[in-house]
């Protein structure tokens, strides 16, 4: 028998006293020499911050969370993933999932973050790959902001809207 | 494939207007399609999240019993097999008995309980059961559009066995005269998926002289690596 799986709903408005825990956003210590800290804006159609948003970051071998504060930053502390190789045997670029869930979205959002410095890896991703217009695929790559430090904002309508993944 | 089309029809759209917040907030694009299986999956990604003794009950983090209906709500997590999904984490949050969240942001003329948090955390055991006790949330008025009430629910936050298998959802109550007006469970397309979001009363669950008991299975995208026993 097939299961369909149960529908999604938004996280709504008030999680913001019970999903967040002591150190959520570091998936590793910020003191870490390898340590890297990806810094951003989660932005609506209209470009207002969006201050009730949960990120999460996903890699192989870690997981941080982190709640928007009042002007829709938030912030994640990681190490760089390793290259990974696809199902079909190709070669992924480094890069993170990142979920994105906020009151407004009945489903979570997913897109990828991908390294400045990773450009002919890049340039080869298959999943780099199926965004054509060079635009949209530049939403899916962080800025240098710094040593250590990376920017990605997620615009989650209107121009330079981020490319989202369907799961 | 055809998983992938059934759940077109079960899980709400990025956009519903009669959701307000929707409105700028839904991407406007198409989304791309990526294989499920490019996505990597950290081993227990969630194993981060602190998971305590008496995390599951919510009616003990303070030195005082809460106000409000005492309740235990309890499942199982299923995969798309209907295997049951053990050890992985479940995290819920709820409005206090008066209809008022312990955050904040939330500024409902209705009051706080100061031995009511409304948050809690448990892992499936082996045969992918979770259980709370906690109290019954109440409904609370959200400005979405003239009178606008939400029927009491319980917020859920799930992992499972793949990045795919991230769920954040909502359990409401049965017999809810709310139910029938509220856009969030209305923005469901199908009304066989509105339901599978409604808890049901159940004698089993309930403890004579203690608590009235409720019955609610999540099931989640992916596949269980927990073998089937027996």
């Amino acid at each position: 028998m097939t299961h369909s799986p149960t529908p999604s709903q938004t996280v709504g408005p008030f999680f913001g006293f019970a999903l967040p825990f002591p150190l959520d956003a570091d998936a590793v210590d910020p003191g870490d020499p390898r340590a890297l800290r990806i810094e951003g804006q989660v932005l609506d159609g209209a470009g207002d911050p969006v201050p009730d948003a949960l990120l999460e970051a996903w890699q192989t071998d870690a997981f941080a969370r982190c709640r928007t504060d009042a002007e829709g930053a938030f912030h994640f502390v990681l190490r760089k993933p390793r290259p990974l190789t696809a199902p079909d045997g190709r070669a992924q670029a480094p890069h993170l999932n990142v979920t994105v869930f906020a009151r407004g979205l009945l489903r979570q959002l997913v897109t990828r973050l991908y390294f400045p410095d990773e450009e002919a890896a890049n340039a080869v991703d298959p999943v780099l790959n199926l965004v054509a217009d060079p635009e949209a695929r530049s939403t899916l790559v962080a800025a240098n902001d710094g040593p250590g430090k990376l920017r990605f904002d997620v615009r989650l309508q209107g121009d330079r809207e981020t490319v989202f993944f369907a799961i | 494939m055809i998983e992938r089309r059934q759940q077109e029809s079960i899980d709400p759209p990025y956009l519903y207007p009669d959701y307000r917040s929707t409105v700028l907030r839904a991407p406007r694009r198409p989304l791309v399609q990526i294989p499920p299986d490019f996505h990597v999956m950290p081993g227990p990604a969630f194993g981060r999240v602190p998971v305590g003794e008496l995390d599951h009950d919510l009616t003990r983090q303070h030195d005082g019993q809460p106000l409000g209906e005492r309740i235990i709500v309890s499942g199982r997590v299923l995969d798309g097999d209907g295997r049951p999904v053990s050890n992985t984490l479940v995290e819920v949050w709820q409005a206090n008995a008066a209809g008022r969240y312990a955050d904040p942001a939330d500024q409902h003329a209705a009051p706080l309980d100061p031995n009511f948090t409304g948050a809690g955390r448990c892992l499936t055991d082996s045969g992918g059961s979770y259980r709370f006790v906690t109290v019954k949330p109440g409904a609370y008025p959200w400005r979405n559009h003239h009178n606008a009430w939400r029927p009491a629910h319980i917020h859920f936050s799930l992992f499972g066995p793949e990045f795919t298998s991230r769920l954040i959802t909502q359990m409401y109550f049965p017999g809810d005269p709310l139910i029938p007006h509220d856009p969030i469970l209305r923005s469901i397309p199908d009304p066989r998926g509105r339901e599978r979001l409604v808890a049901s009363f159940d004698f089993d669950t309930t403890e004579p002289e203690w608590a009235l008991g409720y019955r609610w299975d999540v099931v989640i995208r992916g596949r269980s690596a927990t073998p089937v026993e027996g």
